[in-house]
C-alpha cells in the first residue's frame, strides 16, 4: 500500500529528468563543444569520430593564439569601455528625468511622458540609416563616440525608473526638502540610493544588450583598434578563413566568458533583471 | 500664536499666492532642467531620426552624392517590384512563423516540466537560460563549426545513426531552417522564464479547488486551470518573440550573408546591404519603413496585451 504511490511518483519523476536532461544536452552542446575544441590540437579537431576530452591538451597554444593573433584583449577592453560608458550615461540622463516625471507636477509633463511612450516603440535598427548619416556629417564615425552616443538615451530606463519612483513614498522627499535639500541633491543623494534595485536590473539588461550587440558597431566601426568583442571574434574567423578552429573556439570562449561567469554567480538576479527589463 | 494668525490675515491672500506662484514656477523650471538632457537626446537621437527615415525614403539620396531630390514613392515602387525584397519579406515571415511557435511551445513545455518537480530546478533553469546570455555572434560561429559538412559535430553524430552528411548552411533548402533552429535554441530560455513567472502567479487555491471538484489527472488540471490562467502571458510571449524574430540579423550576417542564392535573405539584411554596403540610403530607408511598420504593429498589439495583463492581475 505504501509502496504503490511512491512507485507512481517515481516514474513521472524519472521521465521528467530524462526529458529535461536530453533537452539540457542539446542546449549545452555548443558550449561543451566550443570549450572542448578550444583545448584540442589541430590534429584532434579533424577526427572522424567524436571525442570530448583530447589526448593531447593544446589549451595553452590555442588561448595564446587567440589573444595574440588579433588583439582580443583589446577588443574586450573596448567592450568594457563601451558598455560601462553607455550604462553610466544612461543612468545619469534617465534618473533625473524619471524623478521629475514621477514626483514633480509641471506643465509639459504629460507631453514628455507621451514622447517617452512613443519612443519605446522604436526599434534600434529603425533609426540606423539617419543616425549613420548624421554621424557621417559630424565626422564621428569610427570612434567610441559613434558606438556610445546613440544609446545615451534609454527611454526604457526612464520608464522603468519612473515606475519605481512612483512606489517611493512622498514623505521621504518632503523630509529631504525639510532638511534643506534642493531638487538636484534629492535626485543624487536620496533617489539614487533608493533606486539601486531598479538600477541593478536595468544595468544587467543594458550591459548584456550592449556587450552582445553586433549590428550597430558593425555599421559605425571598422578600425581594428575599436572593434568590440562580437566584431573581434568575427574578424578573427575571417582572418583564419575558417581553418584554425582551436584558437577560434578559444576566442569565442573568452568573449562569452565574462557574462556567462557573472550569470552563473548571480543567476537569480540576472533572470529577474532580464525578465523585468527585457520586456521591451 | 494669535500674533502669527494676525500677521497672516494682515498680509492677505494676494502676496501669498504670488509667492506660491513663484515657487510653482521655480519647481517647473527645476523639473524641466532635470528632464532637459533626456528630452534633448530623445529629440535628436530617436524622434528626429524616425522622421528622418520616413523623409529619406522619399528621396534618391546615396551616401557621397552631392545632391538629393524628392522622388515620392519611387523607392517603394522599386522595392515592391524587386524580387530580392519579395524573397526577404517571405523569408522573414517564414523565420518568424517557425521560431515563434517553436520557442513558445518548447519554452512552455520546459517551464511546466521544471516546475512539476522540485529536484534540479535551479540547475535546469540555468542551463536552458544560458544561450540567452551568451553573445549570439560567438555562438553563431560555434554553430557554424558544429555544422561543418566534414568534421562538424552534427554530421558526425548523424552519421552514427546512418543519416548522410548535409551541407547545412550552403544548401538552399536547408539554410533558413538551420538559422531558425539556432533562433529557437537562443530564444527558448527567455520564453521559459516568462512562463515560469506566469506559473508562479497562478493562485494555489485554484488547483485545490480543482482537486476538490474531482478533476482527474495532470492533463485535465493543465487544460482547466493552468492553460487558461497562462493565456495573457502566452499572448505576451508570442508577441514579444515575434518582435525579436523580426529583427533577425546577426546569424544571417555571419553564417550565410543572405545566401545561398538569397535563401536566407531577410528584411534587416536587405536594409543593411542596401544602406551600408551599397550606400543607397534612400532605398534602405524605404526598406526600414516597411520593417518599422511590422514591428510597430506588433508593439501596438503588445501594448494591448500588456494593458489586459494589468487589468487581469
Amino acid at each position: 500500500m505504501t509502496r504503490r504511490p511512491a512507485a507512481r511518483h517515481l516514474l513521472p519523476a524519472a521521465l521528467r529528468h530524462l526529458v529535461l536532461g536530453l533537452g539540457a544536452v542539446i542546449m549545452l552542446a555548443p558550449f561543451v563543444w566550443m570549450v572542448s575544441t578550444s583545448l584540442k590540437p589541430a590534429a584532434e579537431i579533424f577526427l572522424d569520430h567524436i571525442r570530448l576530452w583530447p589526448h593531447q591538451l593544446a589549451a595553452a597554444e590555442n588561448y595564446t593564439t587567440a589573444v595574440t593573433r588579433v588583439p582580443l584583449l583589446r577588443f574586450m577592453l573596448n567592450g568594457l569601455i563601451v558598455t560601462v560608458t553607455i550604462f553610466v550615461i544612461q543612468v545619469a540622463v534617465a534618473l533625473p528625468a524619471a524623478y521629475a516625471l514621477a514626483k514633480l507636477r509641471f506643465r509639459g509633463r504629460g507631453l514628455i511622458f507621451g514622447a517617452i511612450l512613443f519612443c519605446l516603440l522604436i526599434p534600434p535598427h529603425a533609426i540606423a540609416v539617419p543616425v549613420f548619416l548624421l554621424f557621417h556629417q559630424l565626422g564621428i564615425l569610427n570612434s567610441y563616440a559613434a558606438m556610445v552616443v546613440p544609446f545615451t538615451i534609454s527611454v526604457f530606463g526612464i520608464f522603468l525608473m519612473r515606475q519605481f519612483f512612483l512606489t517611493v513614498p512622498d514623505d521621504l522627499i518632503d523630509a529631504a526638502r525639510m532638511d534643506g535639500y534642493g531638487e538636484f541633491a534629492i535626485v543624487w543623494r536620496v533617489m539614487l540610493p533608493t533606486a539601486i534595485p531598479a538600477i541593478t536590473a536595468f544595468g544587467i539588461f543594458s550591459i548584456v544588450a550592449h556587450w552582445n550587440d553586433y549590428f550597430w558597431p558593425l555599421i559605425v566601426v571598422n578600425d581594428q583598434h575599436l572593434l568590440t568583442p562580437p566584431l573581434g571574434v568575427v574578424a578573427f574567423r575571417n582572418q583564419e578563413a575558417g581553418s584554425d578552429f582551436g584558437p577560434l573556439m578559444a576566442a569565442a570562449t573568452l568573449i562569452i566568458a565574462p557574462l556567462v561567469i557573472a550569470f552563473l554567480f548571480a543567476q537569480r538576479r540576472f533572470i529577474e533583471g532580464i525578465t523585468l527589463t527585457g520586456m521591451k | 500664536m494669535s500674533d502669527q494668525a494676525l500677521h497672516l490675515s494682515a498680509a492677505g491672500p494676494a502676496p501669498r499666492s504670488r509667492a506660491a506662484a513663484r515657487a510653482d514656477r521655480l519647481r517647473a523650471m527645476t523639473a524641466w532642467a532635470l528632464s532637459a538632457p533626456a528630452v534633448i537626446l530623445m529629440a535628436l537621437l530617436l524622434i528626429g531620426p524616425v522622421i528622418g527615415v520616413v523623409a529619406l525614403s522619399l528621396t534618391d539620396y546615396q551616401l557621397g552624392a552631392a545632391t538629393l531630390s524628392y522622388i515620392g514613392l519611387d523607392n517603394y515602387a522599386e522595392m515592391f517590384g524587386d524580387r530580392v525584397f519579395h524573397t526577404a519579406l517571405i523569408n522573414t515571415l517564414l523565420y518568424v512563423a517557425v521560431v515563434v511557435p517553436g520557442s513558445v511551445f518548447l519554452g512552455l513545455g520546459i517551464a511546466l516540466l521544471i516546475e512539476s518537480g522540485t529536484s534540479g530546478r535551479a540547475l535546469y533553469r540555468a542551463i536552458y537560460f544560458l544561450p540567452v546570455m551568451a553573445t549570439l555572434i560567438a555562438m553563431a560561429i560555434v554553430w557554424e563549426f558544429m555544422l561543418h559538412p566534414q568534421f562538424g559535430l552534427i554530421n558526425l553524430a548523424l552519421g552514427r545513426i546512418g543519416i548522410p552528411a548535409q551541407n547545412w548552411l550552403t544548401d538552399g533548402d536547408l539554410a533558413l531552417w538551420v538559422l531558425a533552429a539556432i533562433g529557437i535554441w537562443q530564444a527558448v530560455g527567455f520564453n521559459m522564464v516568462l512562463f515560469m513567472a506566469g506559473l508562479v502567479s497562478i493562485p494555489r487555491f485554484l488547483y485545490d479547488a480543482a482537486e476538490m471538484d474531482g478533476v482527474p489527472g495532470a492533463w485535465a488540471r493543465f487544460r482547466l486551470v493552468t492553460w487558461p490562467m497562462l493565456g495573457p502571458v502566452t499572448l505576451f510571449v508570442v508577441v514579444i518573440t515575434s518582435i525579436r524574430s523580426f529583427q533577425v540579423f546577426d546569424t544571417v550576417h555571419v553564417l550565410t550573408k543572405g545566401g545561398p542564392n538569397k535563401a536566407t535573405e531577410v528584411l534587416l539584411y536587405t536594409m543593411y546591404a542596401e544602406g551600408f554596403e551599397f550606400f543607397r540610403s534612400g532605398y534602405a530607408a524605404a526598406v526600414t519603413v516597411v520593417f518599422l511598420g511590422f514591428v510597430l504593429a506588433l508593439t501596438l498589439v503588445k501594448i494591448g496585451v500588456l494593458d489586459r495583463k494589468v487589468h487581469y492581475s
